[in-house]
């Protein structure tokens, strides 16, 4: 963009004013954008050398080895990363579907004074303090689970894996409950204003060809707003995988890898938070530092892949 | 903006720039456990200079052997005393050393929530040691069976629960049992959090406190001041002369009064001996740099360890902690001219 000299004179022409304007939007912008990267770069960088001490000590064992064991300073990484993937995962199985339903349901089906009134006190959930959902689980979700669902859940799927064994209430389960509980607000949101935007002449085109309202909402509606939704899962998933306190008071703090999802388990975010206040030595510091910086990689590689899958298939739709 | 609002903004900037009485102030951080006492103490102090004022903020044990390693505080405070090498770490980092001072005793008991129980129960240390290790699994095994003969004990699972977060709680308990159980001291040993063999983790004392309260057939440990506050039923120890203790000031107060004190300070007091010791206490320490340059600091500091061992002693009753035992506070009176200047 070449630069016209800024004149001081009143009789500067009209264009020369829109181009000094726009400029001068350009960095203004350029700048905004630039200071989030570099917070971003300089958050890493933090990790990065916050974690040296244990990087230098463990090497690649820290992400192979299961024993956290802060009294005889052996620290390692994968039950927590264990913890860390389910219980994001089982969340966004269950809070896919009923987001995604709502999100239909509120943009396309329900009378815009409902839809409204419901959109409304749905986006009030995503406000609601996390610590909060923590003391629901707690109080609320916990004996409800111990006494209705999970014995029905034995009764009828016991025999897998996934559900066998002894349940004391805290879990990766009841974790996985509470962090879908608080993603689904997201994702309703999002996915409903992009449901929303899909243009009238989509629709309109639909119907006129005979189709039925379903029909235009699940083959036309939806699928043009795919890369709106699958955002929208990416947020609820960036959530999930950070998400600390609810899933600390819920999730059992165990640090051991089980088959069983009604067993309890830890998170990466939950054995920071519980042991970075009290950690005494710079290697204990060091090793739960260098867990942050595996948790930023967790969340790159896990939204790469994502995406990647995304393109694949988009452009194998496309062909 | 007229001239008016303009002056009146510039008046306000230099109207709050006039320094008052002059303040000293002073941060101190660490450890929870004591953080209502110090408190207490802290805000009685300023009865005695209304021109200091002392801040501190429980940031938990690490954080204050941290900061007062770093300079970033004044003082530390920490449930466990410093070890070698963090000394070593202090000594390195400022030249000088780290003084230790005992300031209130603190103890942990185990609770428990067993269907049909509402007696107290008598642990054996060989009970707690195999109860936590795992390999007592049962509440009618008898080890646990043998020593409450009038209280019948359901053939249920034990629930164990622990703590999740990193605590002095955690490390006093620990250091017990690696007293009383030598495959505890090589197979789990103390620290402030450990690998624990079995349970469930709850986070701080009303975690804990929760979930054996929400688990049928469980147990658990807390500080002592929670279970009283609370109102909780828990169990009595047997220590090392035999005898099965309740915990409470009295028995904590007899522990520490049962230990060869060292000139340093540091010293274990689980495990003490004494018939009416309680064996699952502990001291807590203020951290005090050996070398203070500013010397109004300097006066504070060491004027406040005089009055704490004096007047302050007599305050922690009533917020249930148990006071030093006398020797300790004479012992203490006299290393306070290990705090010198530059």
């Amino acid at each position: 963009m070449s630069s016209a000299p800024i004149t001081l004179s009143r009789s500067r022409s009209i264009a020369a004013r829109f181009r000094a304007g726009d400029e001068f939007a350009y960095t203004l912008t350029l700048v905004c954008a630039a200071s989030i990267f570099l917070v971003t770069c300089l958050l890493v960088y933090q990790l990065w050398i916050g974690a040296n001490l244990s990087r230098h000590q463990f090497g690649w064992d820290f992400i192979f080895t299961s024993t956290w064991d802060p009294a005889r300073e052996i620290y390692g990484a994968v039950p927590f990363m264990f913890g860390t993937v389910v219980t994001a995962t089982v969340a966004l199985f269950i809070s896919v579907p009923i987001g995604l339903g709502a999100a239909i349901f509120l943009s396309e089906m329900a009378l815009p004074s409902i839809s409204d009134t419901l959109t409304f006190l749905i986006e009030l959930l995503a406000a609601v303090p996390s610590v909060i959902y923590g003391l629901l689980g707690i109080f609320l979700l916990v004996p409800v689970l111990e006494k209705t669902v999970v014995p029905l859940l034995k009764s009828t799927l016991g025999f897998l894996p996934i559900f066998s064994g002894a349940f004391y209430g805290v879990s990766l389960f009841s974790a996985s409950i509470v962090l879908s509980i608080m993603i689904v607000p997201f994702i309703i949101s999002v996915s409903r204003e992009v449901l929303l935007a899909v243009p009238v002449d989509q629709r309109e085109a639909a119907l006129s060809l005979g189709a039925t309202k379903w029909e235009t909402t699940s083959q036309v509606v939806v699928p043009y707003a795919k890369r709106g939704i699958y955002g929208s899962i990416f947020l609820a998933l960036a959530r999930a995988l950070g998400e600390t306190m609810a899933v600390t008071m819920v999730v059992g703090n165990v640090p051991k890898v089980q088959a069983s999802l009604l067993a309890p388990g830890d998170s990466i975010a939950s054995v920071i938070a519980n042991q970075f206040t009290e950690a005494t030595s710079d290697l204990y510091v060091s090793a739960l530092i260098e867990l942050g910086l595996v948790l930023f990689a967790i969340t790159i590689i896990i939204n790469g892949l994502a995406r990647l899958l995304i393109l694949t298939t988009g452009a194998k739709v496309a062909k | 903006m007229n001239r008016l609002t303009i002056c009146a903004a510039v008046a306000t900037i230099f109207a709050s720039a006039v320094p008052g009485v002059a303040q000293i102030s002073l941060t101190g951080a660490g450890a929870t456990f004591p953080e209502p006492i110090y408190t207490k103490w802290f805000q009685e102090y300023r009865k005695v200079r209304s021109d200091v004022q002392i801040n501190y903020q429980g940031i938990g044990s690490g954080g204050g052997i941290r900061g007062v390693t770093e300079g970033t505080v004044d003082f530390g405070a920490s449930d466990g005393p410093m070890s070698d090498e963090q000394l070593k770490a202090f000594h390195d980092k400022r030249g000088f050393g780290v003084l230790h001072f005992p300031t209130v005793l603190g103890a942990v008991v185990p609770v428990y929530n067993i269907a049909g129980v509402s007696a107290e129960l008598d642990f054996t240390p060989e009970a707690l040691s195999g109860i936590f290790l795992g390999k007592i699994t049962k509440w009618d095994d008898p080890a646990i069976a043998k020593a409450n003969p009038k209280v019948k004990l359901p053939s249920a699972d034990i629930i164990v629960v622990h703590r999740s977060d990193a605590s002095g709680t955690t490390y006093v308990w620990c250091d017990y049992l690696s007293k009383v159980s030598d495959e505890w001291k090589t197979r789990v040993g103390k620290s402030t959090a450990v690998n624990w063999p079995v349970g469930l983790g709850g986070s701080k004392n009303e975690g804990v406190a929760g979930q054996v309260k929400q688990s049928t057939n469980s147990i658990g440990y807390v500080e002592l001041i929670y279970a009283m506050q609370n109102k909780m039923t828990f169990g009595r120890v047997r220590n090392s002369s035999g005898t099965f203790l309740k915990a409470d000031l009295a028995s904590v107060t007899a522990a520490a009064a049962g230990v060869e004190m060292p000139d340093d300070f540091r010293v274990s007091i689980t495990n003490a001996s004494g018939k009416s010791a309680y064996p699952i206490a502990s001291f807590t320490w203020l951290l005090i740099p050996e070398q203070i340059e500013d010397k109004q600091k300097l006066a504070v500091i060491t004027g406040f360890l005089k009055w704490m061992l004096g007047p302050g002693q007599k305050l922690t009753s009533a917020l249930e902690y148990a006071p030093l035992p006398k020797p300790v506070v004479a012992k203490e009176e006299k290393a306070i001219a290990k705090v010198h200047g530059k």
